[in-house]
């Protein structure tokens, strides 16, 4: 169960390598999460994860998952609710791909929707439902500013996020007073793997501060979380821009 | 039906309805169901599901004692009937889902008050019994559980079991939290009083030295004893605070004019506080002009002053709703006892949550007596704390984790009535009869019908 502060006993990051789930659920475990549930495509990274978050005192288990095989959702996140109740679910999983070939490549690009938004569809309900007949836990997805407003460097990524996020939106309000919290995560540029080599963009964060800011989301039960917060602002004042001075902008 | 459950629109399904406890933090989603019979009781728990049931009075468990994620939440408040009253001997049998402001305005013209009653009145029978409740009156008369002399039991099995003292299912049952069954009715030893008013000393104490020093040496004097204290005050005045103690009111004490009717049970109520209030209402700032004004408002010294007891033991009562001016992150209430022969340990923790500045207006420090049998019964004799906090206050959890380590090494418990965030792995330390009632519960019920969020979130 959850504590009064909503920080979650039980744990389950669907997308099990990912560096701002795992900042999150070290986090986690230094607070409340005992049983950790990392879900993955099987690899010695998601082993190598779970050992890390053993090492902090967790029991973790791992969990063959794979996004982009919706028909196998069911039954892969079926077994893990089975178990025992999840108190937090952690929709990490994504992909950035690389927006020249993804464009000179439409499968590629299709590839990067699957994953991002047709897989986090099918996830994201099959857990909501566990979720709604336990009567309490969270849902945590990780969307991105990307979603906020296409541009021109990554809108293949961002018309993904901007899917994904409509949908946890949706989502949040089908399940408003079911018990179940479903919270968006809305990070500029994070300092990761997905991210290395990329030019940066103002405002950077990272994995530590997405967790930071996870941790108080969940605290006050809110529906949306910028990081850094500045980006709220800053996005409420970019979404209204005309496209003619958007599509201008070095961003 | 509480104030803190709100009915939604069936999505996906579900019939449910999110339950949460006084602090109005962590709520859940279950299926409310309100017996109105024995029968109906019976029925549901037959019936609840995979997911269990837990029995529910009036709400007022702080933390998530009374609710229960996707199962079923027997709301007893539907079963209130006065069966009997012994107005010689002064036993009274009556439904669980009695509360104990009803039990007063029945049984006070007759001359009887309840044994033991904590800060609030709106409490239920059956949640007095299943939280083993405490009152001003513990040094003296000990918890709730003492003044049963029977209660009938509703298992898992669907059998009505009588309950007596002495036994270990009464033991388990007091103070058990609601986990061993459905109580469905008790019978009840009560206090005489020969008026409805109280006499009631005020005093004041300049430090937290001065005022254990205070209640160490005189309260024995006094059957009622509590003492608020200010937790914003730091430095030289940390742990100041005001003695409130008292007893009941002799016929002779009152006044020619109310000697004519002086029984008479009478409450006042000022408007509920609204339903939605601004958050950070409760700062640093507001509390600290508020705890001055109030201990300087309390006079040095003052004795026999007459009071009602709606005013002397339940104050908050008069405001309904009063747990809302926390806001929607509503707040945790944190109560801790530790032995006689640690009050190092006390100090210690009252200087720490001074140093901390936890906006708390209502903190209040007790002595506790002799303890009674239950298993996870809260009271042992020694210092006993509580205080509100809300929960919104940064860095609260983490704050309140080190101040339970203090409490567990220093032999001290966290009362479980209140709790919504004990890390579990210190229940064991600070209950040392957890595996006793784990194991009855095992036999008793062995599918875990019983099951609530507290259940789980402590593995009880």
């Amino acid at each position: 169960m959850k504590d009064a502060f909503g920080l979650p006993q039980s744990l389950l990051v669907l997308g099990g390598t990912s560096e701002i789930a795992l900042a999150t659920a070290r986090r986690l475990i230094a607070r409340r999460t005992r049983t950790v549930w990392l879900a993955g495509r099987p690899s010695p990274a998601l082993e190598e994860a779970a050992g890390q978050l053993r090492g902090l005192g967790a029991d973790v288990h791992t969990v063959a998952f794979d996004a982009l095989d919706p028909t196998s959702h069911e039954a892969v996140l079926g077994k893990v609710f089975a178990e025992g109740d999840i108190d937090m679910v952690l929709l990490a999983f994504g992909l950035l791909g690389d927006q020249a070939r993804d464009e000179r490549e439409p499968e590629a690009a299709v590839r990067v929707a699957q994953t991002n938004y047709t897989g986090a569809i099918s996830a994201g309900l099959v857990c909501a439902r566990a979720l709604q007949s336990q009567g309490h836990g969270s849902l945590v997805v990780m969307s991105s500013v990307a979603g906020e407003r296409a541009r021109r460097a990554n809108f293949i990524y961002g018309s993904s996020k901007a899917g994904l996020d409509a949908f946890a939106q949706g989502l949040g309000d089908a399940l408003h007073g079911t018990g179940v919290h479903v919270m968006v995560v809305r990070p500029g540029f994070v300092r990761t793997r997905m991210t290395a080599g990329l030019p940066e963009a103002p405002l950077a964060t990272t994995p530590e501060a997405v967790a930071t800011a996870v941790e108080l989301g969940l605290r006050r039960r809110s529906e949306t979380v910028w990081v850094p917060g500045a980006l709220r602002v800053v996005m409420a004042a970019l979404r209204h821009l005309p496209r003619g001075v958007f599509r201008r902008l070095p961003i | 039906m509480s104030a803190d459950t709100d009915s939604v629109p069936d999505v996906m399904g579900l019939d449910h309805t999110t339950v949460s406890g006084w602090g109005r933090t962590a709520p859940t989603a279950a299926r409310l169901i309100r017996p109105q019979t024995y029968e109906e009781a019976a029925a549901a728990v037959r019936d609840c599901g995979a997911r269990g049931g837990i029995p529910r009075g009036l709400g007022r468990a702080y933390g998530d004692a009374a609710q229960n994620a996707g199962g079923s939440v027997l709301d007893m408040t539907g079963l209130d009937r006065v069966h009997a009253i012994d107005a010689d001997g002064g036993t009274v049998l009556c439904d669980a889902g009695v509360s104990l402001h009803r039990l007063m305005e029945v049984l006070l013209p007759l001359g009887w008050f309840v044994p033991v009653t904590p800060g609030t009145r709106y409490v239920t029978v059956g949640g007095a019994i299943g939280a083993d409740i405490h009152g001003k009156n513990h040094h003296v008369s000990g918890s709730f559980s003492r003044h049963v002399l029977a209660f009938e039991l509703l298992t898992s099995d669907g059998e009505i079991r009588t309950v007596i003292p002495g036994t270990p299912l009464f033991d388990a049952t007091a103070g058990g939290m609601g986990l061993t069954g459905v109580i469905l009715t008790a019978t009840i030893r009560l206090q005489p009083v020969e008026t409805s008013l109280m006499s009631v000393d005020t005093e004041r104490a300049t430090d937290l030295d001065d005022l254990m020093a205070r209640l160490a040496a005189t309260d024995h004097r006094y059957r009622y004893s509590v003492a608020w204290i200010d937790l914003l005050a730091r430095g030289a005045s940390t742990g100041r605070a005001v003695l409130t103690r008292g007893d009941h009111a002799p016929l002779d004490a009152l006044p020619a004019r109310t000697r004519a009717n002086p029984l008479s049970f009478r409450t006042s109520r000022f408007p509920s506080a609204p339903a939605v209030l601004p958050e950070g209402l409760l700062t640093r700032t507001t509390v600290g002009l508020f705890n001055e004004l109030w201990y300087h408002k309390a006079p040095r010294a003052r004795a026999g002053q007459l009071q009602r007891i709606s005013a002397f033991f339940h104050p908050l009562d008069g405001v309904p709703h009063w747990n809302r001016v926390y806001g929607r992150g509503g707040f945790v209430q944190y109560q801790f006892v530790v032995g006689y022969g640690q009050e190092d340990a006390l100090r210690r923790i009252v200087r720490r949550i001074s140093e901390r500045r936890c906006p708390s207006f209502l903190a209040v420090l007790k002595r506790f007596g002799e303890s009674d049998p239950g298993w996870l019964s809260f009271p042992v004799p020694g210092w006993t704390l509580a205080l509100d906090i809300p929960a919104g206050l940064p860095g609260l959890g983490a704050f309140l984790d080190e101040l339970d380590e203090e409490v567990a090494t220093a032999g001290g418990r966290v009362y479980l009535a209140k709790d919504a965030r004990l890390r579990p792995e210190l229940l064991a330390a600070m209950y040392p009869r957890l595996d006793d009632f784990r194991a009855l519960r095992a036999e008793l019920d062995p599918h875990g019908v019983f099951t609530s969020d507290l259940s789980r979130r402590l593995s009880l």
